[in-house]
């Protein structure tokens, strides 16, 4: 159910989140000080390379991390597997990729 | 009437199969008693029909592995009034195996698990070679000393929660024993090994709970041997990845 290559692939993306996790509270604290508005964030990411791959890669990382995490959930606590197990893996996967490529998207270059 | 308030209350799981259901007995308590001497009391004194596995009496061979008040344990080790609750006793047969009849557990799938790890010896050379000695101070045979002693009892297999909800993950002897044999020096299996526990049921399913160092009765760690191969598949998958 979880082979080297799942284990690894949580892992690693687990390592890249540990920065960004980190990167993304600090911020979040910074910015929030004087007040918050949307203005004042697109200011910050629009057209900004740097938040565009900082956040583009958190998305990546974050849908392989849950997709895999929610694997081993859903055979262990609900009995599922084979192909709907697969179908549950890349449908969560694909799922919070394309929604968080779209927040990314919709912050940096819409 | 002294010596009936003295009673264990005794709830044995009977049946065949998936199908049974717990039966009580009033067994006599006595001075230092263990739960193999309260098993044998109720075949021998009140249903001969129990079925049920012992052998050594002595905690060497390991077959008298069942669950007492829901932990996995030794009963020929375990004396009644370190475990018994209100003088009552619940004994079922081992978790996460087939029962094949009361408190007999169908061990097959525990071992075919050990031949799935590779986790049986891989020669390094014939009968006919000289023996070649063992360094027993290197840190590496110390680390296969250090597990070893396993017997196969499957104590860790019935404490183990993943294969609770994961009835294929080869589970924690069958990996302590690869992980064993991986620090060998008289084992030539390396390959073979990190290839069978790198598979679907393997070394990676582990969320490292840690029940199985917890009950082991021979006080082995499995659960750290088993981060052992978790560690050197990741190191040999990389290594494996450069080199191609």
């Amino acid at each position: 159910m979880l082979d080297l290559k799942l284990y690894m692939a949580q892992r690693l993306t687990a390592l890249l989140m540990a920065p960004l996790v980190i990167g993304h509270i600090a911020v979040m604290i910074y910015a929030i000080q004087g007040g918050l508005s949307a203005a004042e964030i697109l200011g910050r990411t629009q057209g900004s390379v740097f938040w565009f791959a900082f956040y583009g890669l958190f998305v990546l990382a974050v849908s392989v991390h849950a997709a895999i995490g929610l694997r081993v959930i859903a055979h262990e606590w609900a009995g599922l597997k084979g192909r709907a197990l697969t179908g549950l893996t890349w449908g969560v996967g694909l799922g919070l990729l394309l929604m968080g490529a779209r927040a990314v998207w919709a912050v940096t270059w819409a | 009437m002294a010596a009936e308030a003295q009673n264990l209350k005794v709830s044995v799981w009977r049946g065949t199969g998936d199908t049974g259901d717990f039966e009580t007995f009033e067994v006599p308590s006595r001075e230092s008693q263990t739960v193999l001497d309260v098993v044998s009391w109720i075949q021998q004194e009140a249903d001969p029909t129990l079925t049920y596995r012992f052998a050594c009496r002595v905690g060497m061979c390991g077959s008298c592995a069942m669950m007492v008040n829901g932990i996995p344990r030794w009963t020929c080790r375990t004396h009644v009034k370190k475990v018994s609750d209100n003088n009552t006793l619940r004994i079922e047969p081992l978790r996460n195996m087939p029962v094949i009849k009361d408190l007999v557990a169908d061990m097959d799938p525990f071992f075919d698990k050990w031949v799935s790890a590779e986790a049986l010896h891989h020669p390094t050379s014939t009968r006919d070679d000289a023996i070649a000695p063992v360094d027993a101070t290197t840190p590496q045979r110390q680390t296969a000393d250090a597990g070893i002693e396993c017997i196969n009892c499957g104590i860790c297999y019935a404490a183990c929660d993943t294969v609770a909800g994961n009835p294929d993950y080869l589970a924690p002897s069958a990996l302590l024993r690869a992980w064993t044999l991986l620090n060998d020096t008289k084992d030539w299996g390396r390959g073979a090994i990190l290839d069978a526990v790198s598979g679907a049921g393997g070394c990676h399913n582990c969320h490292s709970m840690g029940s199985c160092t917890r009950y082991c009765p021979n006080e082995l760690d499995p659960m750290s041997a088993i981060a052992g191969l978790k560690r050197e598949t990741f190191r040999h998958a990389l290594r494996r990845k450069r080199d191609a």
